[in-house]
């Protein structure tokens, strides 16, 4: 029997929300899966589909976005921002083949550190079911195949 | 070529007992671009602090990454060691492998396999790290306080017992807001305009207060430390420096019965007035609308009648330029119009009345002179009916909220009724009695056990009239019964909502608001008196219901943040935020619309004889707070982050 499958996933969370609650698990001792890799913003309103394509290309299996709850936003609204944004990018994704499941969306806020260590466990839970993301690795291969008739 | 500094911190044996330092210090020190990769037990201890800088020193380092605890523990720690041995402060990364690896996970090979990840990936951020330096903005040491109710003279009063410069801004003839409107206060029960009165004099009197009333902001420029205001001061068609308040022309003023706005329709006044007897400043103003001469063009009897020659029927509105450093938004809140509660018969039975409207009654100085009396006949009602939630925690009426003070002035109502009208009967009903507060619950129970309210949990249907009285058709929710009441006067807990213009004006001064047009606060919880706009405060019930200790407190406090503000002559600030490249920006200004804090603006770009070659976006430095919004906004990338640019965070994730 082999190993189990370790997934890889890269957060992109906000300053002020769910990187303080994920300092909060900390501190807190809670203990969670090793498979996530934080990347730091000032709000999620920064973060763009860029972010998640390139992390997907380095060979992430899933991408997670966290930020402060609706409505309460240190910026006011940039999480709105992030959540607009993620629906039409979702359906984008969609198109492109990439299953959108492979993106999560959720708020934590700076008190939620018993949040936070459930939903990374879930999340990598969730993205060790889909399996490892070799599309965009199949896909250059292909592409790199000489052309035949 | 960068030249990295790699120090991995033991954290005594919070790190050290997870993960593999010896072997994380080894494996970064192969890292390209790494040129010191170190580890000790404590870095942030004095001795680790000078390691650092010996280390940055020697080496000539060009960016330093400590791999510890999280940035909010020690960002600023390292970067006044970075800034000490001569390295920008902002060439300084700190990679968290204490919070976010070795206190959560088990497995030591996986928390160095992940705290291996986390630091490469921050040296590769640190490796594009661009030199900042800390925003200076000038302030300008003079608030405005826009408002001159309660919440407004306390946070005036407050500043410039401080000794800072304020301008006080009203937009009615008199200082005095709401609260000189109220008869007693709730819970002791004193007079309202006795504790009201001596501070608009105060304030009026104090040296340090420039005070602009029948004023108006017409608009605010600038950012925090640096507005620019402009106020039109309306025209009062009174010389305010000649004039000395002896009313003459009040007496003679033919147009006597103008509805007072001040005694909520329930008094008269005349078209030269001031609104009430102790008005300050005590000058008139000439009520344009009403005033015979200028709608005949023939009268003039207030001017012949002052003997001072204070009266100009020529003068216009003048408008006056301000340098502002702070502003403090006391804009208050009106009540809600009961016309949206038809089956209470507001506007149809001229005994059904306001909760204000009661208070004018109630009030020695009052239209009554302080007698509860019938608007329809002038007689005294024995029975009153109080109705509760009038509006508020109705979302049928389009307000959700509690409005919080009714509470507590209807019980204040059924004592003040039965005090002045012995023998009268109440009946008050309501949803649940919500009496928190210093003295509240104590005051509700005094008025029910002491005073003999009747309180009555239920709803009211319809108020109609039969026989000379009132009909009040409820339920009582406790018995379960449909009730009805024969009333001689129903008073309505009408809701506490915005400004009728609160939205524009919000829009004028660039703050948020809510659904109801309250302004909104910068935090919720942490930040309830900053707006959304640096350098604006809000104070009282313009933010949301509040009552009059609530509406100081929070005065009190707004004023307390514009002195903080003042205590310097230049504000410092991160240098964390949004700057545009002008040579590649088309001038979409997506930008303008995602931008919560209308940092941006349009700049003209011209040639050298002065033609306009394109306009772009120009990020205002006081403004911006770098969200960041307006970076992924951007459709030509010409927007980016300071701190956390597009190759920082792409190379932050290719280091993952």
């Amino acid at each position: 029997m082999s190993e189990p499958f370790e997934p890889k996933i890269v957060a992109f969370v906000c300053t002020y929300c769910t990187y303080a609650g994920a300092d909060l698990a900390g501190t807190s001792r809670l203990k969670y899966a090793p498979n996530v890799r934080i990347v730091r913003l000032p709000c999620t309103g920064r973060i763009s589909p860029m972010f998640i394509l390139k992390a997907l290309q380095k060979g992430a299996d899933g991408v997670l976005i966290s930020g402060c709850h609706p409505g309460d936003c240190h910026f006011t609204h940039g999480n709105y921002h992030a959540r607009r944004r993620w629906m039409v990018f979702r359906a984008l994704l969609d198109f492109t083949g990439i299953s959108p499941e492979r993106v999560k969306f959720s708020w934590i806020s700076a008190a939620e550190g018993g949040k936070f260590a459930d939903l990374i466990n879930s999340v990598t839970e969730e993205i060790r079911n889909l399996g490892p993301f070799d599309q965009y690795q199949q896909l250059i291969k292909e592409t790199e195949s000489p052309a035949t008739l | 070529m960068a030249k990295i500094g790699v120090f991995i911190c033991h954290c005594g044996e919070n790190i050290a007992a997870k993960v593999d330092c010896t072997k994380l210090a080894a494996a970064l020190g192969e890292h390209p671009g790494v040129a010191v990769s170190v580890e000790y037990k404590y870095f942030c201890s004095d001795p680790g602090q000078e390691s650092v800088k010996k280390a940055i020193r020697d080496n000539n380092l060009s960016g330093i990454v400590i791999a510890a605890c999280s940035p909010r523990m020690h960002e600023a720690t390292f970067r006044k060691a970075c800034a000490e041995a001569g390295l920008n402060p902002y060439l300084c990364e700190i990679a968290n492998i204490r919070e976010q690896c070795s206190w959560v996970h088990t497995d030591g090979d996986m928390a160095t396999a992940k705290a291996m990840d986390i630091v490469r990936s921050m040296v590769e951020k640190v490796k594009r790290n661009n030199k900042l330096q800390s925003i200076e903005v000038p302030v300008t040491r003079r608030a405005l306080v826009i408002g001159g109710g309660i919440a407004g003279l306390q946070a005036a009063l407050d500043i410039a017992n401080a000794g800072q410069e304020v301008v006080l801004v009203e937009r009615e003839p008199s200082l005095g807001g709401h609260m000189a409107q109220l008869s007693e206060t709730f819970p002791t029960l004193d007079c309202s305009q006795c504790i009201m009165t001596p501070r608009m004099v105060e304030t009026a009197q104090h040296p340090k207060i420039r005070l602009l009333t029948y004023a108006e902001v017409e608009s605010v420029d600038g950012y925090i430390g640096n507005f620019k205001v402009k106020i039109r001061m309306k025209s009062r068609y009174v010389d305010m420096n000649t004039c000395t308040g002896c009313g003459d022309c009040m007496t003679k003023c033919p147009a006597k019965k103008i509805s007072s706005e001040f005694d909520c329709g329930l008094g008269k006044r005349t078209a030269i007035y001031t609104p009430f007897a102790q008005s300050v400043p005590n000058i008139p103003v000439i009520d344009k609308a009403s005033c015979i001469y200028f709608k005949n063009g023939k009268c003039k009897m207030c001017q012949k009648s002052c003997q001072l020659n204070s009266i100009n029927f020529e003068m216009q509105d003048e408008f006056i330029d301000l340098e502002i450093g702070a502003i403090v938004v006391a804009t208050g809140f009106q009540v809600q119009n009961t016309a949206v509660y038809g089956e209470y018969g507001y506007g149809k039975f001229p005994d059904v009345i306001t909760g204000l409207q009661f208070e004018r009654l109630a009030s020695a100085s009052g239209p009554t002179a302080g007698k509860i009396l019938r608007p329809s006949d002038g007689k005294e009602p024995e029975n009153v009916v109080f109705i509760q939630c009038a509006g508020s925690r109705d979302p049928s009426k389009g307000v959700r909220y509690c409005s919080k003070i009714c509470c507590m002035y209807t019980a204040k109502h059924a004592m003040l009724y039965a005090h002045k009208v012995h023998g009268g009967k109440t009946h008050i009903f309501y949803m649940d009695i919500r009496a928190a507060g210093k003295g509240y619950d104590e005051f509700t129970r005094r008025a029910i056990e002491e005073d003999e309210a009747s309180y009555v949990r239920g709803r009211v249907s319809k108020v109609w009239q039969e026989n000379g009285k009132l009909m009040v058709r409820g339920v009582d929710t406790l018995l379960g019964k449909p009730v009805t009441v024969a009333a001689d006067m129903v008073v309505l807990a009408t809701a506490m909502v915005s400004q009728p213009n609160a939205k524009e004006f919000a829009k004028t001064i660039g703050i948020a608001y809510d659904e109801y047009g309250f302004y909104n606060e910068a935090h919720l919880k942490l930040r309830p008196v900053e707006s959304s706009t640096a350098g604006v405060f809000l104070a009282g019930a313009c933010q949301s219901p509040k009552d009059i200790p609530d509406s100081v407190a929070q005065a009190s406090a707004s004023a307390s943040k514009v002195l903080a503000l003042f205590s310097k002559e230049k504000l410092e600030r991160e240098p964390v935020i949004a700057v545009n490249n002008e040579a590649t920006c088309a001038g979409c200004w997506g930008c303008v619309l995602a931008c919560p804090y209308n940092a941006i603006e349009k700049k003209d770009i011209r040639d050298r004889s002065g033609r306009l070659i394109k306009q772009v976006a120009y990020v205002n430095p006081g403004l911006c707070q770098g969200c960041g919004t307006c970076v992924t906004f951007c459709r030509s990338n010409s927007l980016d982050l300071a701190g956390f640019t597009e190759k920082q965070i792409f190379a932050e994730v290719m280091g993952l």
